[in-house]
């Protein structure tokens, strides 16, 4: 009873790493199609947020909610990987709706900008640059609708721009006299130090379960649960199933789809920044960090079956306790007295190394029966 | 049309300006009578620029110092050392590249260079077919022995053998089972071949083995391995690499993998600079094993450490690795000044047998162009720095290892040349 729970939990330990990091692929891949190569750098971004949030809750003003910090990071990253997702949609990624090498080309460019970004230039004046993003792209749209039909409207788009701008320099500098260690650009991996509460272990059931472990499930939890929610019961979740299904005839209705195209990258992305706080927990935060999850998450979702929820959740649990199961040689201490040719092979497959293996393999094959994965979204194919 | 070729004209001096710096340490200075020019070889990007520019910084420094000191003399005549430095990009085609660029096109006598076996197995033959000579600064697995290299880090019998020897007898676990935990590639699985034999010999038990895939940082499975192998503590042996020791570690001490339930770890890849990054907080009461470490409390010691800091910034720390890197480029400086010549074949006879005071005290080039070496175990303090439990005398290097099954009974010796790369004792 304790091994299967031991087992029940870490593969779904594994699994809810593999699916928080896919769930924002799930919906930029499987819901609009784009493949982003730059989904592990909005990750890393995102992992990076949580190093900054930490350092910047050290401060004296902040020090006595030090411990509620990763809370604090979780939406930050959301908003951070967010903006950036945004203004990759705005600038890149819309010009090459339709044309999926170019895309694949152009993100797997802009990951390797990002990683450049984050090692050459101090994380200070990243926080600075990604705060007047924020402000330039979103202050226009507070405007009252009356200036914004105005003639001069792109004057105070201009000029927002330039408040922005300032704003960015100025809390750039000052979180760089403020925290050395962010002060000056370094390459060198950094690490998250989860708060005190959060380490060590707690008992369930005669069972010892490491805390970071269990607020990785819960972060993946709320995230799964926050955007089915969102997809299935507010107005714009409508409208972006809408799109995905059938593009040409929710824009005849009068959706703008230019707006879901941006709100839909918009979340995938900010799911990545949450992501990368949940990876930053567990490993060194550097620029590679993404480089190490972006396979993984494109096995999930195209194992799940793309454009669908359900199916990532499924893939990603799957995985983690095939994972658990294989790696682990679980199989031998469930029946401990197989005959010896089975438990040599399963001994043989028993480490990392062939656990995954094995496990890309069962995919593999599992996909020639089914090429559309665990899913397939049948509506979908009507509109190619 | 102006506009745009005074641009140009600007952007011809700058570039003119970037030749002429990298290049290396200026012109000839009065004092020196010529200059030679050597070359290095590391990693300034990718994923291992980060371990690899300590050495770029450390061989400059020892260039410095050597320059300072009035170069190097050969034949009644003063040589100020200049320097090329390539990168190897952290991708091993090149390092192989970059070494026949240095060597053809550059002409320099010897390369200081390299990090990993993978870039070392990569530069071997263009040196072999060349009989050009690379200095390698690494510690790392053996079971090689070429005579256009020169291998200044340790070999297993010169860390991992005294530390598995240190953890089965003397340790809080002594007596106790091990488990092997490793990245997979060529240096954790030959050092655990070499440890399980080691343990077989000393009647203990190897009750498990895990090698984590580069770049992979999912612990979970190796955790729960661990915990059923090792039950109530024992002794876990880490050859993991780089930043998945972060990972490593987080984790552990999350599910509880810790000194004070038992399990010790020894480490045969975290250095001062390693614990600084992983957190001396998850490291603290687990052991390494190095030739040299900071807190060794000698003079030569303290000063390597002192003028370290003192060129590169007081925060910088210095670890067994960058003390290879320094050792080498006076232990090439001192045979060529004995052999009166940089070629190659002299500078090569009269390596052998030349001695030093290292900052982890003396050393002395053996035969198979390896050094002996002193092991020391160290237990990680909460400053981040080791606290030296024991301190072996001089060991001398086995390129073949003697505990290895596939090299049992052979050695190296380049002096002979009946012996020469691999001969039975």
């Amino acid at each position: 009873m304790e091994l299967l729970l031991d087992s029940l939990f870490n593969g779904v330990a594994i699994g809810s790493v593999l699916l928080v990091a896919a769930l924002g692929l799930a919906i930029v891949f499987g819901l609009m199609g784009v493949i982003n190569l730059a989904h592990g750098e909005l990750m890393m971004l995102g992992a990076y947020t949580t190093y900054v949030t930490q350092l910047i809750f050290k401060l004296p003003i902040l020090k006595p909610f030090y411990n509620s910090y990763i809370i604090v990071s979780i939406f930050l990253a959301f908003i951070v990987s967010g903006v950036v997702g945004i203004l990759l949609e705005k600038t890149i990624i819309r010009k090459l709706y339709g044309s999926p090498l170019e895309t694949l080309l152009a993100t797997w460019g802009v990951s390797l900008i990002l990683q450049q970004f984050v090692r050459s230039v101090p994380l200070a004046y990243g926080t600075g640059l990604v705060i007047s993003l924020l402000i330039g792209l979103f202050l226009p749209t507070t405007f009252p609708s009356k200036i914004k039909e105005s003639i001069n409207f792109k004057y105070f788009k201009f000029s927002s721009w330039i408040f922005a701008a300032l704003t960015g320099v100025l809390t750039g500098s000052l979180i760089s006299s403020s925290v050395s260690k962010l002060s000056r650009a370094s390459a060198r991996n950094v690490d998250v130090t989860a708060p005190s509460w959060m380490r060590g272990q707690v008992e369930i059931i005669g069972t010892a379960f490491p805390k970071t472990r269990l607020m990785i499930i819960v972060i993946t939890l709320i995230s799964v649960i926050a955007i089915t929610l969102f997809l299935n019961q507010s107005a714009w979740g409508m409208r972006i199933r809408a799109v995905t299904q059938n593009r040409q005839m929710s824009d005849c209705l009068g959706i703008s789809t230019e707006k879901v195209d941006i709100i839909t990258f918009g979340i995938g992305s900010g799911l990545a920044g949450v992501a990368g706080v949940a990876v930053s927990l567990l490993g060194s935060v550097g620029p590679n960090v993404g480089g190490n999850y972006i396979v993984g998450c494109f096995m999930v979702v195209v194992l799940g079956g793309v454009g669908n929820l359900l199916g990532t959740v499924l893939a990603s649990f799957g995985i983690g306790i095939m994972t658990d199961l294989i790696g682990a040689g679980r199989l031998l201490s469930i029946w401990p007295d197989m005959p010896l040719p089975l438990s040599n092979t399963i001994n043989f497959f028993a480490t990392t190394s062939m656990a995954r293996v094995m496990i890309f393999a069962l995919i593999v094959i599992f996909l020639q029966f089914k090429p559309t994965g665990l899913f397939p979204q049948k509506g979908r194919m009507v509109e190619n | 049309m102006r506009i745009s070729r005074r641009i140009l004209a600007g952007l011809a001096t700058a570039s003119l300006a970037v030749t002429a710096t990298s290049c290396g340490g200026g012109g000839t200075s009065g004092s020196f009578d010529d200059t030679v020019t050597v070359g290095i070889l590391h990693s300034l990007s990718g994923t291992m620029a980060i371990s690899e520019s300590t050495l770029v910084d450390t061989e400059k420094m020892a260039i410095e110092e050597i320059n300072a000191a009035g170069g190097v003399k050969v034949g009644g005549k003063s040589y100020k050392i200049e320097y090329i430095v390539e990168d190897g990009a952290s991708d091993w085609p090149t390092f192989a590249e970059k070494s026949k660029k240095l060597i053809d096109q550059d002409g320099v006598p010897v390369v200081f260079g390299g990090w990993t076996s993978a870039s070392r197995k990569a530069m071997l033959p263009v040196y072999e077919s060349k009989d050009a000579f690379l200095y390698y600064p690494i510690q790392y697995e053996a079971q090689e022995c070429s005579n256009n290299i020169f291998y200044t880090g340790a070999t297993p019998n010169q860390q991992s053998e005294p530390a598995t020897d240190f953890m089965y007898k003397r340790s809080p676990a002594a007596g106790g089972d091990f488990f092997l935990v490793g990245s997979d590639y060529v240096f954790p699985r030959t050092s655990n071949t070499i440890t399980k034999a080691q343990v077989k010999q000393l009647g203990g038990k190897v009750v498990g083995e895990d090698y984590l895939p580069l770049g992979n940082t999912e612990v979970a499975p190796i955790i729960s391995k661990i915990k059923k192998a090792l039950p109530d503590g024992g002794i876990i042996i880490n050859t993991l690499n780089g930043d998945q020791n972060v990972a490593f570690f987080k984790q552990i001490q999350d599910a509880g993998i810790t000194p004070s339930s038992g399990y010790y770890v020894m480490n045969y890849s975290i250095a001062e600079e390693e614990i600084s990054t992983i957190g001396p907080e998850f490291l603290e009461g687990h052991y390494g094993a190095w030739n040299y470490m900071m807190s060794i409390d000698t003079p030569a010691s303290k000063k390597f450490a002192a003028s370290f800091k003192k060129r590169w910034g007081s925060d910088r720390v210095v670890a067994d690795p960058q003390e290879s890197a320094y050792n080498m480029v006076y232990l090439w400086k001192q045979a060529v000044e004995d052999a009166g010549t940089f070629d190659d074949n002299a500078v090569r006879e009269a390596l052998v047998g030349q001695k030093f005071d290292a900052p982890q005290g003396p050393v002395e080039v053996m035969p198979n162009h390896h050094l002996s070496q002193t092991v020391r175990i160290g237990e990680i303090n909460a400053e981040g720095g080791f606290t030296i439990l024991e301190e072996t005398g001089v060991v001398l290097p086995q390129a073949w290892n003697q505990k290895h099954p596939s090299s049992k009974g052979f050695a190296c010796d380049w002096t002979d040349p009946s012996k020469g790369e691999k001969y039975k004792l």
